[in-house]
């Protein structure tokens, strides 16, 4: 079964690459435009051998983890915190919602006049953007603590740290888990943006300089790599998030007795 | 050993008053094994919670060797009845009775002896790497109930711990939890709805009245200390005792509808 889910997804990739040949070649579009695949594929390779590239890719990396990773500890103290304070939930309910909805690259004049095309530019959009994924999910997470679990820690005469550490964090963590996943994926599209409109260094900035330049094989090659970092960030939070959830009953599936 | 005091517990919250517990006074003597029967929703949870220290009662006192209860005592240990829930899922069998010998600061080796001991005397000592979802819920309240045990306490609270096994597993737990009092001499205050555990158990049956609670009899059971499934429960006194604590059960939810009107209830 897994099989033929296999070799049917890449029955699927095979055709899609194929019309991305064909089309252009049969002059359904402008081949200008929208080249064939496999002349992305050839500006890939050249892409590969270029050690700008790779520097590109290094500074688009160190952004993507480097906001993420400020992002994820803010959220997840800050979470903690207000749900363990008492009244900080419901003071700070109507800040939250109302911070949350702006979206993060309404602040690029913001941090461009910061910042300029600096690395701290696209870091504060990058936080900006992945906190609030963060933060929403501990808070929920939090909120899950079971009552009994609690009473039991309680009882046994577990302190606020305690129960924290072995009780709140605990059942936090599926949650703070799914945040972390959406928030690196939000991560990356912001990094790419950044760099994209401020022209930070990084693959944004090389897919507008390709696309000024006309190399427009280069552009696609470079957007397809943004793309595969997408799904390696995705396939990589998945396979963490199942690790540290292997005693969850979402990862765990039915236990016979 | 324990001494409960005109406890009152009232809840209060979104214009509603509720009086769970009136007016109760009892003690358990040191080593005693002490059930409390009551018609369900009489306030024994709420009673037990406030004997555990989990809740602050409206009025009246908890002391517990003398001293008042004011949060949980490290001399009290507690087993819920909601064992799926009071073990941390994220923990192993092992992790989950170690949880509270780590609070109390115990140096590793006596906490690792404290917890195969536990385990031993619930015979799960195979199962101290499994999760506790791997286990029955039998297996799983034998857990709780090594958790509690490790702990070390004089006092041993439970929470209704049986009400959610199949019948077999529970006459093995009663079984379990007469040998456990026997074998190391704590004390146990158990709550019970189910009249013929609390007969089978007690040393003295509390009966409880309807809510909201107070004593409605104390009664001694004089029942031999080796008791088995098969014979104690055809034995005749267990019969006449158990008969006794129903009828007690049946006039205390009869009474128990009296106390807001004081007018008389037609039989």
């Amino acid at each position: 079964m897994k099989g033929a889910n296999l070799a049917l997804g890449a029955a699927g990739l095979a055709v899609f690459l194929a019309l991305g040949e064909a089309v252009p070649r049969l002059g359904l579009v402008k081949e200008a435009y929208f080249p064939p695949t496999s002349k992305i594929a050839d500006a890939f390779a050249g892409e590969l051998t270029d050690s700008a590239f790779w520097t590109a890719l290094g500074d688009t990396l160190t952004g993507w983890a480097v906001g993420l990773a400020v992002a994820a500890c803010a959220g997840i103290v800050a979470g903690v915190v207000i749900s363990v304070v008492p009244y900080l939930r419901e003071a700070t309910a109507s800040t939250i919602e109302f911070l949350r909805p702006i979206p993060s690259v309404a602040l690029i004049p913001l941090a461009v006049l910061l910042y300029g095309n600096e690395l701290r530019s696209v870091l504060l959009l990058v936080v900006y953007a992945s906190f609030w994924q963060v933060l929403i999910q501990t808070l929920y997470g939090v909120r899950d603590v079971d009552p009994v679990a609690e009473e039991t820690a309680r009882s046994y005469g577990l302190g606020t740290w305690a129960r924290v550490r072995y009780v709140l964090w605990p059942t936090a963590l599926p949650y703070v888990m799914t945040g972390l996943r959406l928030a690196a994926a939000v991560a990356l599209i912001l990094t790419v943006t950044a760099e994209l409109v401020i022209g930070s260094p990084g693959l944004g900035a090389r897919i507008g300089i390709a696309q000024n330049s006309q190399a427009v094989p280069d552009m696609y090659a470079l957007i397809v790599v943004t793309g595969l970092l997408g799904l390696l960030i995705n396939v990589g939070a998945r396979s963490v998030e199942r690790r540290a959830l292997a005693w969850h009953q979402s990862v765990r599936g039915e236990v016979t007795v | 050993m324990l001494d409960v005091r005109g406890l009152k517990k009232v809840y209060e919250g979104s214009g509603r008053r509720v009086e769970a517990v009136r007016d109760l006074t009892f003690t358990v003597g040191a080593g005693e094994l002490v059930c409390l029967v009551g018609p369900s929703g009489c306030g024994k949870t709420t009673l037990l919670k406030c004997v555990g220290g989990l809740l602050a009662p409206t009025a009246g006192e908890v002391l517990l060797e003398g001293r008042q209860v004011t949060g949980p005592p490290p001399a009290m240990a507690f087993v819920f009845q909601e064992y799926g829930r009071s073990l941390f899922p994220w923990m192993r069998v092992r992790e989950n009775v170690e949880l509270p010998l780590k609070q109390k600061n115990l140096a590793k080796d006596r906490r690792r002896e404290l917890v195969a001991d536990a385990l031993r005397s619930v015979d799960l000592a195979d199962a101290a790497g499994a999760y506790p979802w791997q286990l029955s819920g039998g297996m799983q309240q034998r857990v709780a109930i090594a958790r509690a045990l490790a702990y070390e306490p004089r006092v041993l609270l439970m929470d209704e711990p049986f009400a959610a096994v199949d019948a077999q597993t529970r006459a093995d737990l009663e079984d379990l939890v007469r040998r456990l009092w026997r074998e190391r001499a704590i004390t146990i205050l158990f709550v019970t709805h189910d009249i013929d555990e609390a007969v089978y158990l007690g040393e003295r049956v509390v009966v409880l009245s309807a809510s909201p609670t107070v004593v409605q009899e104390q009664l001694k059971v004089d029942l031999p200390d080796e008791r088995d499934q098969l014979h104690t429960r055809v034995a005749p006194r267990f019969a006449e005792l158990r008969t006794h604590v129903y009828e007690q059960i049946q006039a205390a939810k009869r009474g128990g509808g009296t106390t807001k009107s004081d007018a008389p209830q037609p039989l």
